[in-house]
């Protein structure tokens, strides 16, 4: 049995975390509005890109010379895994949902017998994945220092990932991230990145041109070459703001659950805090009278 | 003319412009072009310039753009850009940082392309540093 000192020791710890968790939770809360607004604000991009992409790959079908990031490598044996997570812990399952379904996809991948590669952006994915695939991870890229992504640090991923591709160190390339869908429900996706997938999107109708040809300034496959690198760029992108967002929603409801916890857990101990005392109060009471009636 | 393009202006971070406006003047990397209402379909590459934009009352704005993307389809314009400042808020301070890190491109260039295509940047943005 704690002593009454012990109790009180506790209450005013559990007190304190309670506070910092409380604290978090506000911060998260002010942060997820602006990452929230951030992805928002660069969805029209994303989807315009989406549409171009969609007509001039429309306009290239069955022609033989689309760049390899549209068509492929004809191979599917080496793959890489772009596995984006957030730099900080504190915020629920978020991490560890994304390292897990990276993990299943790689546990998959060398059971079929291909090589994987695996590529961390952020510190979290890293700490979670280094213990069963060590060896595959080639590097981690840390965005601990960047307040608010801008589309620099996407696009200087990109260009990494873009430079394995032309020196033929993979042939795929899944990017895995977290997809914000409310505050409380974040869906951890793969999405393959290269060969890039022209998403048959609902929003993106194919423009009925009505035989009308595009004007390519300057030939369609010169303008693949410059569109598809940043299309890679832009899913990145997109990818990192989504995750920002989730993030933060994770780490709001995870915090909002801790403070809860931490209130019961006063309640409770306070509870037994208060019968204790008087418990202690009857058994001094008891003493003096018993100590009278001795008399 | 009682006919409207529609244009629209994005960059990455977000949506910069959207609404019905008379032309627009789109720095190609083949040269300039305007666009009017109805334009045949065109997708081309940008090259770092100045998109000047005739509005619907005839209000002009002039927006500098670092390369992108521009697609005229039935439906409108639609410049994608990768960076985009509107000549208001361009500060020659700002356009002298941006050639600094042109040149730093340029020295930096791996191989003789590259060195070409930096110094075609760095060349476009002193002429725009210039006209303002």
């Amino acid at each position: 049995m704690p002593s009454l000192k012990d109790l009180r020791n506790r209450i005013a710890s559990v007190k304190a975390t309670q506070k910092i968790t409380k604290a978090m939770q506000m911060v998260a809360a002010a942060k997820l509005r602006r990452a929230q607004e951030a992805a928002e604000a660069a969805r029209p991009y994303s989807q315009r890109m989406a549409s171009v992409l969609a007509n001039l790959s429309a306009a290239m079908e069955g022609r033989d010379d689309a760049p390899p990031l549209l068509a492929g490598t004809a191979k599917t044996d080496n793959h890489l895994l772009l596995v984006c997570t957030a730099e900080r812990g504190l915020c629920g399952g978020f991490n560890s949902s994304i390292a897990k379904l990276a993990r299943e996809h790689a546990d998959d991948l060398i059971s079929e017998g291909k090589t994987v590669q695996i590529l961390c952006v952020g510190k979290k994915g890293f700490d979670a994945l280094k213990r069963l695939h060590g060896q595959r991870i080639i590097d981690t890229i840390n965005l601990r220092g960047v307040r608010q992504i801008g589309f620099v640090n996407a696009h200087d991923i990109a260009s990494r990932v873009l430079e394995m591709f032309d020196n033929g160190e993979f042939d795929i390339c899944t990017l895995f991230y977290s997809e914000f869908k409310s505050v409380i429900s974040q869906v951890p996706t793969a999405q393959r990145l290269i060969p890039s997938q022209v998403e048959a999107e609902a929003e993106v109708e194919p423009l009925d041109l009505a035989g009308a040809i595009y004007d390519y300034e300057p030939d369609e496959t010169e303008i693949l070459e410059t569109l598809l690198p940043r299309n890679v760029a832009i899913q990145i992108f997109r990818a990192l703001l989504e995750n920002a967002a989730s993030e933060q929603g994770a780490r709001m409801s995870a915090m909002d659950n801790a403070t809860r916890n931490a209130g019961e857990m006063i309640d409770k101990l306070t509870l037994s805090y208060n019968r204790q005392r008087q418990a202690q109060i009857t058994k001094e009471l008891i003493e003096i009278i018993s100590g009278a009636e001795a008399l | 003319m009682a006919e409207k393009l529609k244009f629209e202006l994005v960059s990455p971070e977000r949506l910069l412009m959207s609404g019905d406006v008379k032309q627009v003047t789109v720095p190609g990397s083949e040269g300039e072009f305007g666009v009017l209402p109805s334009h045949a379909p065109v997708l081309s590459t940008l090259r770092p310039g100045i998109i000047d934009v005739v509005g619907d009352d005839g209000k002009q704005d002039r927006i500098f753009v670092r390369g992108g993307f521009a697609e005229v389809n039935p439906a409108g314009l639609t410049v994608l850009a990768e960076e985009a400042i509107h000549m208001d808020d361009l500060d020659a301070e700002a356009l002298a940082q941006q050639i600094r890190n042109a040149e730093e491109d340029v020295t930096d260039a791996t191989d003789d392309a590259k060195r070409q295509e930096a110094q075609e940047t760095l060349d476009q943005l002193k002429q725009l540093q210039s006209a303002l």
